[in-house]
């Protein structure tokens, strides 16, 4: 079955070149076969094979379908290999699944867009990018895989380009993730000088034999893939893209601003594991990078007034959730969080577009209201994914994989940590609920002029069951120990470990006392919001918040206007004062020049008889002259 | 034969051809612009002539008719143009046609 | 001979002095008649009688008479008072000093080192059949395109003298008012 892997992303790269070519003069239905089904026929290959793999794995639990080589320069070569082992099964299944929901989706949200064609082509392209990218055995693969979802990303934020806003916000997201961007390149540059290869289970055997735990080297490196990590994932410093980002349409934001791209940081942390653990200030500073950006972004969130903009703080605040799992080495932790985030985000996101799309485009929470009852399919998925955002204990998939990254934390002595992703679920449950309450309980606000179709519904649905259902395939010991997941991601973690992981698992009592504040976490801040936001206090919306408090949660934490006063604005002046450089002058020079050389030769057509005989008279005078001093000097001469 | 000095006779020619040069320069009238050419090429049909008889040969003269062949030609052509330039002007000022300036 | 050519080059002088002077063009046009004569006379006494019948009967009976005729006709005689004020005292200025630069030096060219002092123009005087020979001889290309030259000055001068419209209705662009 691992012959059929690189069909896998062939067949949507397929879909975007048919419908890029041909897309325009398609109708609308064939459009909509070719780019949902074509990530449709992947996912079921993604499926048959992952179900070979589970059923009888490979041998070293990996199988590599070995494709022509790329290039190969001066000792590099890289190749379009592809390799599957255990976690780029779950990556692939998450990212063709919950692609072809959302493609599904799209087929009804864009049904009125005149770009029909263009946005399937593009999004055909984004996943065929990120499956190259989760697939591939080299780094430089990887990179073109991440470089392909940087552009689709930037395409779909613009992609109603008639707007000069989303184009600023395209641009902002691309330029912020460009800094990511070159620091991968820089750290995988020195990958290959210092280990001479780009392959990455090379890497991860060539690494630890050469580098000792903690060396410069290996810290320099994990910190440039670690700045790669941070600009996709959008974590601090480069988490300013991100809420900008909701410009682009709401399947959009699901597929590649929740579920999917900015995930490639977690994947690739996750990939390179072994070069992490060899830098432990690096690994460190993951974790507290997670840790303050998953709080930061918590109260950001509870500020908000654009229901996108909600969801995009939530997935900032989340995404620093599987930062903070990386950072103590919980790898298994940090993808079971990857994959059940998928799910619930991505619902929300595909409710809050049903809601959207039914309000007339309306995004603002406080206009919006008493969906309830108008609206209720979509109301009972986004209440299911909502719980599942809050980690509802015991009935969400969230509940189980924000255990086990608190547990892990925990367990790994990282006690800070644990306590500010224990604030942050605090948090979470306070925004998650202030959303569903603003959104759809309390007095209607705009009447919804139609009813999402079966389209819409059935991605709902099937996100929203598994929100719920999605976590019982890890089980804390307390609650039947089942360890489905992190037992089937083992191989791909294992390996010498410089740093050992977490032997064996907390003592319950332990971990009923973690799970029991976990679980009083999250209840507690769903209660609060409530207490603050429910429908009969309408009149006190943030009640009790000053007004420059609640700018700065709201505007981020003004990291925007940091970057601009100390960034943007200084590059700016420069480049203006440098638009009239040395070279600028130069050529300018050369212009003045011959201009005033024209000037001055017109001013001697004067069209003045007189003048023009003034000249020739001169000019023989002169010529006379000259005649006479060579005349005088060839006599002396003769006469001597 | 008379024997005047060469050079008399060139520094006469000069006299008149210097004579011939100011006036062309003072003058805005368009007709007397031209007598001062005349003036000038009469000064050196003098000058040629006063070489040929140094040397006794006929190309001193056979050179002065050719400059009488182009005065003639010129004098013609300059005073059709001369009345071209009272027809569009209305006046023989050499200054009033100063429209190709620039 | 000699006291001749002294006399008639004092004559041309004085005759072209007052031509660049003086106001009525009819009047610059006789003193000019009177300097070519005079020329013609130092013509001859330098032996070159051809030349000098030619002087009187093309330089002075033809193409100064063709000046006469002109000005005749466009009646530009008298017009003093322009000249006047366009003759002003200053104007004489630059020009005067041009040309006694010029004359300065062609003077010193001439005379000073350069092996001229000192011959004479006394030799046999060339009579029209020599001059003759050698224009149809020596100099026949010469004489040749000296013929081309005149024709092209005759067609020149008759298209330029032209009235234009609106008898012929010749191309726009000749600007006849």
């Amino acid at each position: 079955m691992s012959d059929l892997l690189w069909a896998i992303p062939f067949l949507p790269l397929l879909g975007f070149v048919v419908l890029a070519l041909a897309g325009r003069r398609l109708s609308r239905r064939a459009v909509a076969w070719i780019g949902a089904g074509s990530v449709g026929l992947a996912a079921v290959v993604a499926l048959a094979t992952a179900a070979s793999f589970i059923a009888s794995p490979p041998p070293s639990d990996a199988a590599v379908q070995a494709l022509p080589s790329w290039f190969e320069v001066a000792g590099l070569s890289a190749s379009f290999s592809l390799r599957l082992d255990p976690l780029a099964t779950v990556m692939m299944l998450v990212v063709t699944g919950v692609g072809f929901l959302i493609l599904l989706y799209s087929t009804e949200f864009m049904a009125d867009d005149a770009d029909f064609s263009r946005f399937f082509a593009y999004l055909d392209l984004f996943v065929g990018a990120m499956l190259v990218l989760v697939l591939a055995s080299d780094l430089v693969l990887l990179l073109l895989g991440w470089e392909g979802v940087g552009l689709c990303s930037y395409l779909l934020i613009g992609f109603w380009y008639r707007d000069p806003a989303n184009g600023r916000a395209a641009r902002k997201a691309f330029v912020v993730t460009r800094i990511g961007d070159a620091a991968l390149l820089v750290g995988m540059l020195l990958l290959f000088t210092h280990l001479g290869t780009l392959d990455i289970q090379e890497l991860m055997t060539r690494a630890p034999a050469a580098w000792p735990v903690g060396s410069g080297t290996a810290v320099i490196a994990a910190s440039l893939l670690l700045a790669g990590a941070l600009g996709k994932s959008a974590q601090l410093p480069l988490q300013t893209w991100l809420p900008d980002a909701m410009a682009g349409p709401t399947p959009v934001s699901a597929l590649i601003h929740a579920a999917t791209m900015v995930t490639a940081g977690v994947y690739l942390i996750a990939r390179t594991h072994t070069l992490f653990e060899l830098a432990p200030p690096v690994l460190a500073a993951v974790g507290i990078i997670g840790a303050l950006t998953l709080i930061l972004a918590g109260f950001a969130a509870i500020a908000q007034r654009d229901i996108k903009r909600v969801l995009a703080y939530s997935t900032i605040s989340q995404l620093g959730y599987m930062f903070v799992a990386l950072g103590v080495g919980a790898w298994s932790a940090a993808i079971f969080h990857l994959m059940t985030h998928a799910f619930f985000k991505a619902a929300l996101f595909l409710g809050a577009g049903a809601v959207i799309l039914a309000c007339q485009h309306e995004h603002d929470l406080y206009r919006l209201g008493g969906l309830r009852k108008r609206m209720p399919v979509t109301f009972w998925t986004f209440v299911a994914s909502a719980a599942a955002l809050a980690g509802v204990p015991l009935v969400t998939a969230g509940f189980y994989s924000k255990d086990l990254i608190l547990a892990d934390a925990w367990q790994h002595g990282a006690y800070w940590l644990w306590g500010a992703a224990w604030i942050g679920v605090v948090l979470t449950g306070i925004y998650t609920t202030r959303l569903v309450l603003l959104a759809f309980f309390g007095d209607v606000g705009i009447e919804p002029d139609r009813r999402p179709g079966a389209r819409i519904a059935v991605p709902l649905i099937v996100l929203g069951v598994l929100s719920v259902i999605g976590g019982l395939v890890e089980l804390p010991a307390s609650l039947g120990g089942l360890h489905a997941l992190s037992g089937f991601l083992a191989p791909s973690f294992a390996g010498p470990p410089p740093v050992a992981q977490a032997a064996a698992e907390p003592p319950v009592g332990t971990e009923l006392v973690l799970e029991g504040l976990a679980a009083l976490a999250s209840l507690g801040g769903i209660a609060l919001a409530w207490l603050w936001f429910s429908p009969s206090r309408h009149s006190q919306r943030t009640p009790r918040l000053p007004a420059r408090v609640r700018e700065l949660w709201a505007s981020g934490f003004g990291f925007d206007r940091v970057y601009e006063l100390a960034i943007t604005r200084p590059f700016t002046a420069l480049g203006i004062r440098n638009r009239n450089d040395v070279v600028d002058g130069l050529v300018r020079g050369v212009v003045a020049l011959v201009r005033f050389g024209h000037r001055e030769a017109s001013a001697t057509q004067t069209g003045r008889l007189r003048g023009y005989a003034a000249g020739v008279v001169v000019g023989a005078v002169v010529a006379v002259g000259l005649a006479a001093v060579v005349f005088v000097l060839v006599a002396n001469k003769g006469a001597v | 034969m008379s024997s005047v000095p060469l050079e008399h006779v060139l520094v006469l020619a000069a006299l008149l051809f210097a004579l011939g040069v100011v006036a062309l320069l003072v003058r805005r009238n368009a007709v007397f612009m031209l007598l001062a050419i005349e003036i000038m090429l009469n000064a050196a049909g003098l000058a040629f002539i006063a070489a040929g008889a140094r040397w006794g040969q006929p190309a001193g003269q056979v050179m002065f008719v050719f400059i009488l062949a182009m005065a003639a030609a010129e004098v013609a052509v300059g005073l059709a143009l001369v009345i071209r330039l009272r027809r569009l002007f209305g006046t023989v000022d050499t200054d009033a046609a100063g429209e190709m300036k620039g | 001979m000699t006291f001749a050519f002294y006399l008639a080059a004092a004559v041309a002088l004085v005759a072209t002095t007052l031509v660049i002077t003086r106001l009525n063009l009819i009047h610059a046009l006789l003193y000019l008649i009177v300097s070519q004569l005079a020329i013609a006379v130092a013509f001859l006494c330098l032996g070159a009688p051809f030349a000098a019948a030619l002087e009187v009967i093309l330089y002075a009976g033809a193409i100064l008479v063709l000046f006469v005729f002109v000005v005749m006709t466009l009646n530009l005689g008298s017009a003093v008072r322009e000249e006047s004020e366009w003759l002003t005292r200053q104007a004489w200025i630059g020009p005067a000093i041009l040309g006694l630069v010029l004359l300065g030096e062609v003077v010193w060219l001439l005379t000073a080192g350069t092996g001229l002092a000192g011959t004479s123009t006394a030799a046999e005087p060339v009579g029209p059949v020599a001059v003759g020979r050698a224009l149809f001889g020596e100099y026949v290309l010469a004489t040749e395109l000296a013929g081309m030259l005149l024709l092209a000055g005759l067609v020149g001068a008759f298209h330029l003298g032209r009235r234009t419209r609106p008898d012929t209705g010749e191309p726009p662009g000749e600007g006849s008012r």
